[in-house]
């Protein structure tokens, strides 16, 4: 437990939790196989990976070695302090909400009643989920000051299981963008290099929990905005199957796309947050009916007599991701990533999927139709923003010129061109069926393996600024994400490696592609 | 909440109360609403009394048109209905909708539209969209789905109303129909395009200044189904007749209250004319606010007779692709719009809602569980030997229908039973403004009242008497007659006697009548009815009478 406190009172940026330069998957194994003999014995104590902040505060709360409010204490005054330097937050909670909440759970706690699975879990919120006692912007100028009336059903669940949320963190505009500074607010720093973005659109969400201001996060993800960043910020990035998670109170950019994601410092704890806000909603018509497994059992735990654990794997490295285009750097560290999985017993091979390179401009095809319908709500009449105007069309047009930004100004540009007259079966029509040969490359692809494995980014984190006048050069950043959008399928980003750059290297991700609804396959490799 | 300011400008701080906010305004929001019910309060009246003598209102330049210019030119109708669904919940919410209710009380984020709400799909407007396509014998897609139809206004939340495109949940069916006898009668069939379903929109409330209007959405989200008739039709009468039609299949089905002066059953009417004989049809008008079948019947009439003018004067190109908007006071079609090309609507197929796929076997339940249908009971009813007229009148109402199915399921006579519900009765649901439900009169009852008078136990006369009592008060045919001794009198030695009592009362009458005034048999007949409190048997009561009168002359 000595060890959790040390933890939790590093300072703001130390964040050389991972060891650089060397691949995660093998500083976890040793974090593991050094940390069991010295882990406390609770009640616990049989499968309890270290690694899981998670677990780790929830031993410290029952075995009351730490109330959960000098938990919340600690994370608070670190999020104050690394707040200036990293602007992930557009809202932090007031100390006195989040104490509240962290003495009710000690009152629980007293009483020695159970506590819920999250409980004095520290959680950021991506702003574009909806959450009632905190502002929700999603980034933009025309929600500005906006309150919903109700929390999203992935926060709800969380606060029902004793989590407690600290603030709304910053984004790109609605989801649109892929370093967060498309952000009307603020730009958000990358924990790893202040002058380097977090990537996006989640980088709030990322880099609060690099820099350990929270314990987990949400996100969302409509083209690779949970696992990018998590790249970038050198986090657990975890992009459910399409309809696991509710999508409601999920400010929509392309419905049929979005999904809430989780960020983490590992993952044991994305299963654990996963867990908790997976499973149908009744509020939202396209979350599955599939049973939600016990995703953290799944887990094996690492033992050092079987030097092989993941035997019997068979892991396919998408060709496509590591040809022309990407980054040397985070070629050879995913390589390198695909090598120690074999070290670990998995059989790797190279797999091509031709439909690859479809998949970009059919998502950005399919995903600015979808947000230039779904932000046509925002006019100005019934929330938000409105414009002074004398008459209807200059409440709607100055409203929305005034409220949104230049990124999603263009995109509901093209989507609404797209989906126009004339246009609809050259562009939408076609993108759809691009998708469904997407789809089916996967299918064909995970059919012959369990995992399919990639880079995240073809690059590790930009500069501020490095891509902000070149839209295109920045769409071509989520060719590594877009696809396993428009298949739906579950994804999982594990910082791998460093590539130069900054003062200590930048975090490299290894994307892990899984078959739909087995997340739960997707993790217990990861855990490794 | 929810208020669009046009001109005097006054944005709101954010307020997330809407029904706070609406409070302070109800009084003044609430008595608009009124004011148009009472305008429009007189729909139900059926078409045949209003429209003809209406038609003369029609202003003077068409008044006048000559009936050989209308004999050149054939009308193309097709209509659109809108018909809001009576489900207990909205489409995608679960917020409750009334009528009348105080604006913005019934609304929540989801029919607001609030970012991160969702819709999700009540179970209902499915069913109640399949009821409607069988009964209008359409083909049900077992594989539709809902899309977006995109365009802005403030009555529309989302910015995008939630309807089916290209895939609707029916399509290619028909509906038969009986043209009223006074309009000549006769059978016809309308072809239906198509059935889809989408949800309504708000209703904007324009302040009396016109410096602002306010949005009510509690109408938004309200499930409704399009159905988009073939242009089949060519008489006003026709297609106020296939609305009428429409709305006794919804009411049958259950499925909607079918009122128009609500706005639960909407028509938007396209006209155009052709010169018989040419096939290429003429420019399409459409009329919009036509509020009751007759102002169907009316506008349309109208319509037709202002393009024919046009046609016969040259001017054939003043005819031009418009909405028109039919105005109740001046009897005629004002232009409201120009279509200026054809409006993008940038359908695509709504990603928030899974398609609607159907099992053969839930649409076959839903087919055995169909009521009987106005046209299956009117064909009934024509091969039980009534009279077209008859059967318009029984089958046009369910209650009625019902009522009169009832009664002669009681055994009562099919002939006697329609004369009864169409003369008494029906004069007396007038007179009192009561449906047929809301008396206390049961079919049971009136099945053993017209058994009595067959059978001789009471007279027509008495009958008439015994039926007011129950239509006001209940209670049963033979306690009535019990209570108040109404049985007939049949004994001819009882009846012998009263007719002798009479005779010897009015010597002078009698005299009169020996003389050759045998007119005064009548006068007779009246005193021994009333000597006998009406329940002489009047056959018996006329043969004795004349047996006796003849004897004295």
């Amino acid at each position: 437990m000595l060890s959790t406190m040390s933890m939790i009172h590093q300072p703001p940026r130390s964040i050389s939790h991972f060891p650089s330069s060397k691949s995660t998957t093998a500083f976890l194994l040793k974090n593991l196989s050094s940390s069991s003999s010295s882990q406390p014995v609770t009640d616990q104590s049989e499968s309890t990976p270290p690694s899981s902040q998670i677990l780790t505060a929830r031993h410290s709360l029952i075995s009351r070695h730490l109330s959960a409010v000098q938990l919340a204490e600690s994370f608070l005054s670190r999020l104050r302090r690394a707040e200036p330097h990293l602007r992930s937050f557009l809202h932090v909670s007031p100390d006195e909400d989040v104490l509240r909440q962290a003495r009710r759970l000690d009152e629980i706690l007293q009483r020695n009643e159970d506590v819920g699975p999250l409980a004095g879990v520290i959680v950021a919120v991506k702003d574009n989920i909806c959450t009632s006692d905190m502002p929700s912007t999603a980034g933009s100028r025309v929600l500005e000051g906006y309150r919903p009336p109700f929390d999203a059903t992935a926060v709800r669940r969380i606060r029902e299981m004793g989590g407690i949320v600290v603030g709304k963190t910053n984004l790109d505009e609605f989801g649109m963008g892929s370093t967060t500074e498309s952000s009307a607010f603020q730009v958000t720093a990358n924990p790893w290099d202040v002058s380097r973005v977090p990537g996006g659109s989640s980088g709030g969400s990322a880099a609060a929990v690099s820099a350990r201001q929270c314990m987990v996060s949400l996100g969302s993800d409509t083209g690779g905005s949970v696992r990018q960043p998590a790249s970038f910020c050198g986090v657990v990035g975890l992009k459910p199957t399409y309809g696991r998670v509710s999508r409601f109170g999920l400010m929509a950019y392309a419905s049929s796309l979005d999904v809430i994601g989780c960020f983490s410092s590992s993952v044991f704890d994305a299963g654990i947050l996963l867990q908790a806000i997976s499973g149908h909603d009744t509020s939202d018509a396209t979350s599955s009916k599939q049973v939600v497994p016990d995703f953290t059992s799944q887990f094996t735990s690492i033992s050092l007599s079987e030097s092989k654990p993941l035997k019997g794997l068979k892991v396919g490295l998408i060709s496509e991701t590591l040809e022309d285009g990407v980054d040397t750097g985070v070629a050879s560290t995913i390589r390198a990533a695909a090598s120690h999985l074999e070290e670990l017993g998995c059989s790797v091979s190279e797999v091509s999927l031709p439909s690859f390179s479809l998949g970009l401009p059919a998502y950005y095809i399919l995903a600015s139709s979808e947000s230039s319908s779904n932000l046509s709500r925002y006019d100005g009449v019934r929330y938000g923003n409105q414009a002074p105007a004398d008459e209807l069309n200059a409440l709607y047009g100055d409203s929305r010129a005034k409220g949104f930004g230049h990124e999603v100004k263009m995109r509901i540009l093209m989507g609404t061109y797209a989906l126009s007259a004339g246009y609809y079966d050259a562009y939408y029509k076609r993108a759809q069926q691009v998708r469904t040969i997407v789809r089916k490359g996967f299918k064909a692809a995970l059919d012959v393996y369990d995992i399919l494995i990639s880079p995240a980014a073809p690059s590790a984190a930009y500069r501020i600024g490095e891509k902000k006048n070149d839209p295109l050069a920045m769409y071509a950043g989520d060719i590594m994400t877009v696809n396993v959008n428009l298949a739906g399928l579950p994804a999982l980003v594990l910082p791998c490696g460093f590539v130069e750059g900054g003062s200590a290297g930048l975090p490299v991700g290894l994307q892990m592609i899984g078959a739909a609804f087995d997340e739960s396959q997707v993790q217990y490799q990861e855990d490794l | 909440m929810a208020s669009t300011i046009f001109r005097s400008l006054q944005t709101r701080p954010f307020c997330f109360y809407p029904k706070a906010l609406f409070r302070r305004k109800n009084g003044i929001l609430y008595c608009t609403m009124q004011n148009t019910q009472a305008q429009t309060a007189t729909q139900e009246k059926p078409i045949t009394k209003t429209t003809t003598p209406e038609l003369k209102k029609a202003p003077a330049n068409y008044k006048t048109i000559d009936e050989k210019i209308l004999k050149d030119y054939e009308a193309i109708i097709g209509i659109e209905t809108h018909v809001q669904l009576s489900t207990q919940t909205k489409a995608f919410c679960s917020c409750a909708y009334s009528y009348g209710a105080p604006p913005n009380s019934g609304i929540c984020p989801v029919c607001m539209g609030l970012p991160g709400a969702l819709p999700v799909l009540n179970s209902k407007v499915i069913e109640f969209a399949i009821k409607v396509g069988l009964a209008l014998n359409c083909k049900l897609f077992l594989n539709s789905k809902f899309d977006r139809k995109q365009y802005f206004y403030p009555d529309l939340p989302k910015g995008y109303q939630i309807s089916q495109f290209d895939v609707p949940i029916a399509s290619g069916g028909y509906i038969d129909i009986d043209l009223p006898v006074e309009f000549g009668g006769g059978h016809r069939r309308f072809g239906i395009t198509r059935v889809h379903m989408e949800e309504d929109a708000g209703k904007l409330i324009h302040s009396e200044s016109g410096s602002y209007s306010e949005v009510d959405l509690n109408r938004a989200g309200v499930p409704l189904l399009e159905i988009v008739s073939e242009p089949d039709m060519r008489t006003g009468i026709e297609a106020a007749e296939y609305a009428a039609e429409l709305q006794r299949l919804v009411r049958y089905l259950g499925v909607s209250n079918g009122n128009m002066q609500e706005g639960s059953l909407r028509c938007d009417v396209n006209v155009s004319i052709r010169p018989v004989g040419q096939s290429k049809f003429g420019t399409k008008v459409e009329i919009k606010n036509v509020n009751s079948f007759s102002s169907v019947s009316r506008a349309i009439d109208f319509e037709i007779s202002r393009q024919a003018l046009l046609y016969s004067q040259g001017q054939a190109d003043e005819i031009v692709q418009e909405t028109r908007q039919w105005e109740e006071g001046a009897q005629k079609t004002v232009e409201m719009r120009k279509k200026e090309g054809l409006a993008d609507y940038r359908y695509f197929p709504e990603p928030d809602l899974p398609g609607v796929t159907l099992t053969q076997e839930y649409v076959d339940n839903i087919r055995s569980s169909l009521p009987e249908l106005p046209e299956m009971k009117r064909r009934r009813y024509e091969n039980m030997g009534l009279s077209m007229q008859d059967v318009l009148f029984l089958a046009h109402d369910m209650d009625v229908a019902e009522f009169f199915d009832a009664t002669i399921a009681n055994g009562a006579e099919v002939k006697l039973t329609a004369n009864w519900i169409m003369s008494d009765i029906a004069a007396y649901l007038k007179n009192e403004k009561l449906t047929i439900s809301e008396v206390k009169l049961t079919p049971q009852e009136l099945s053993e009242l017209i058994a009595s008078i067959k059978g001789g136990t009471i007279s027509g006369k008495i009958g008439k008497q015994i039926l007011f009592e129950l239509l006001e008060k209940g209670g049963t045919v033979k306690g009535i007659i019990k209570e108040n001794n109404l049985v007939q009198i049949a004994d001819p030695v009882e009846i012998e006697k009263m007719v002798d009592k009479v005779l010897s009362e009015n010597p002078k009458q009698l005299e009169q009548y020996c003389g050759g005034k045998t007119k005064l048999q009548g006068f007779f007949t009246g005193q021994v009815m009333k000597l006998s409190k009406g329940k002489a048997n009047p056959g018996l009561l006329n043969k004795i009478l004349l047996e006796k009168l003849n004897a004295n002359s």
